[in-house]
């Protein structure tokens, strides 16, 4: 693990952009949240320390985007597109496959904090529907009857 | 778990040129395909005469606006007249319902948006390019990002330097202020034009905004010359292949480069092996879930601009998505109004509003609440959003639905006649959820920082 703290990394991020503009809270929150699992208010405000920004700013432009998670999560986010490529190919028995699966809906978290369901709009895989995002990794054409398998390689993973 | 089928169908590879089933992903695979020889003589000619091969070409945009490339390059001021940095932005924010071809591109050649990207900052004389990918694409951002190592190193970028910006969940961002705006450091909402982002986009300053494919077909356009890219397709106005999106209930779904002028009924019977299980088609979502829905007599146009805007359609961002007999059409508008609905920035009041007087209404009719009225009603509010607001977010909604009402109008009244769906819970969309009823993250934000 490198020491390197999420202000260094913040830092080196803003040398992409021109000085005196604000393009690197996007990546800075991104880094934030790739540190933390969320973004809790500590972490918007050392994000906001770091670019010299108010944490009102930064929390305005997290909570646009829904990416960015402003209350705790699992530590692994499953995430199923239900957009109408994937619904006309069955992708609402996938999600409630996850659903009895996990014992969660859509939007929560599993009791142990270990897992976080969500559904999501298209997520540009409409050939191979229902695309799985599992920890931001795309799976593509899975049926209800993958789904035990998948929460399998997730918890051992 | 498969793959995304990705070829070429009737027509001259042009986008995929070189692609044979591995991705081109190193220099020198690139290379051997003539990877960068159209970077390099485009860099010995003068800028001005590689916008004018481009606007010979009369290639149009992709992302699904269908403006010309080479004239949107021809209304950035030269740098003696500006002294501004000129900018170049990629629009990879590709999240229009069904599409599913930008990300091809980034995973199987990489290298030739890139090469786009550098004969077109040749072209402006931008020294700086940012590539706005969505979020979500992982896999895509760490090809492209190994491709544009791969150039860098190999010295191809010159004094040009290409950053990509990772976006973070947001439809609206793939409008091109809204995506000026997040990449700025923005919540991604509309701005008004003009000024046009030609003159004040990113950072105020002169700014070029591309869709990824239409910035990848210009290498495309250069190796078989403008001449011959203007002789492709449906000329004059739909000139050159595209990659069509095709998905739903065919047999064999996958991204298809095919030349404009193909018809829906070739790519979903022939190319794509007809409907799943042989049943028969109720509806084409068109180009994306943004524009109208096209129904089975209408399969035998060619999807050209001209011959679809005269039946009222859009080629959009390429989407052929086949819908059959099992899907309640009441089902589908009210999904494609919730994605709307979800998606609306919220800056104008007709589309934050209507979109959600939309989806009320169609719930109703959905569950067999409503009246005849109310299908009026959900005309007039569609009418109400229509061309009323900054950008075609809330158009994007009102089209598709005012459609399926309009085109589907007695499958409606069935809902109100049989005090609901006449599919019971046989629909295709039966009960499908949508990501706008999870979300409740905004109080609950609050609460956190309280």
């Amino acid at each position: 693990m490198s020491r390197r703290t999420l202000n260094d990394e913040i830092q080196e991020v803003r040398t992409r952009y021109p000085e005196g503009t604000r393009s690197a809270v996007l990546p800075a929150l991104r880094l934030a949240q790739e540190r933390y699992g969320w973004l809790s208010r500590e972490a918007i405000e050392e994000v906001a320390g770091a670019l010299e920004l108010t944490p009102a700013y930064c929390f305005s432009v997290a909570s646009f985007y829904d990416m960015f998670h402003l209350e705790p999560v699992g530590r692994h986010t499953i995430e199923v597109c239900t957009n109408v490529c994937c619904g006309l190919v069955n992708a609402q028995a996938v999600l409630e496959a996850f659903e009895s699966e996990l014992g969660v809906g859509p939007g929560e978290t599993t009791g142990d904090g270990e897992i976080t369901l969500r559904a999501v709009e298209c997520l540009g895989g409409c050939s191979t529907p229902t695309i799985v995002a599992v920890d931001h990794v795309y799976r593509q054409s899975v049926t209800p009857g993958d789904v035990p398998a998948i929460l399998e390689e997730v918890r051992n993973g | 778990m498969a793959e995304t089928t990705v070829a070429v169908a009737g027509g001259p590879a042009l986008v995929l040129a070189g692609y044979e089933g591995e991705p081109l992903r190193s220099l020198e695979a690139y290379r051997a395909v003539g990877g960068y020889e159209q970077l390099e003589r485009a860099r010995a000619q003068d800028p001005q005469q590689v916008i004018g091969e481009v606007i010979e070409s009369n290639l149009r945009g992709r992302g699904g606006a269908f403006f010309p490339t080479g004239r949107k390059a021809s209304f950035i001021p030269t740098p003696d007249k500006i002294a501004k940095p000129i900018y170049i932005t990629v629009n990879a924010d590709e999240s229009e319902p069904g599409t599913f071809k930008d990300r091809e591109i980034m995973l199987k050649v990489p290298h030739r948006l890139l090469e786009g990207c550098l004969i077109a900052a040749h072209a402006i004389q931008s020294k700086r390019v940012y590539i706005y990918i969505r979020g979500e694409y992982l896999a895509e951002y760490e090809s492209l990002q190994f491709a544009l190592d791969r150039a860098r190193d190999g010295g191809i970028l010159g004094d040009v330097d290409i950053v990509i910006h990772r976006g973070a969940g947001a439809y609206i961002c793939g409008e091109e202020t809204a995506l000026l705006e997040s990449l700025e450091g923005k919540r991604g909402q509309p701005r008004s034009k003009p000024p046009f982002p030609a003159i004040s986009g990113v950072y105020a300053s002169p700014t070029l905004i591309n869709n990824v494919e239409s910035i990848t077909t210009i290498p495309a356009v250069l190796a078989i010359g403008p001449e011959e890219y203007a002789k492709v397709g449906a000329p004059p106005d739909s000139t050159g292949t595209r990659l069509f999106c095709l998905s739903g209930n065919v047999e064999r779904p996958g991204v298809y480069e095919a030349p404009h002028g193909i018809t829906a009924r070739r790519l979903i019977e022939e190319i794509g092996g007809g409907i799943a299980e042989g049943r028969p088609l109720k509806a084409v979502m068109m180009g994306g879930s943004s524009f109208p829905v096209m129904t089975p007599d209408d399969l035998d146009t060619p999807l050209d601009a001209n011959s679809l805007g005269q039946k009222g359609y859009f080629i959009g961002s390429g989407v052929v998505c086949a819908i059959d007999d099992r899907t309640c059409i009441v089902q589908f508008a009210l999904r494609v109004a919730q994605f709307y609905m979800h998606e609306s920035c919220g800056k104008c009041t007709p589309c934050r509003v209507g979109t959600r007087w939309l989806v009320q209404l169609l719930r109703a009719v959905e569950h067999g609440s409503a009246s005849e009225r109310d299908l009026d009603l959900l005309l007039d509010v569609c009418d109400r959003i229509i061309g009323k607001c900054l950008c075609v977010l809330g158009d994007s909604a009102a089209m598709p639905v005012a459609s399926c009402v309009t085109k589907f109008r007695d499958e409606f009244r069935a809902h109100l006649e049989q005090g609901g769906c006449p599919l019971g819970h046989d629909s295709q969309l039966d009960g499908l959820f949508a990501p706008v009823d999870q979300h409740a993250h905004t109080p609950v934000a609050q609460e956190a920082l309280a």
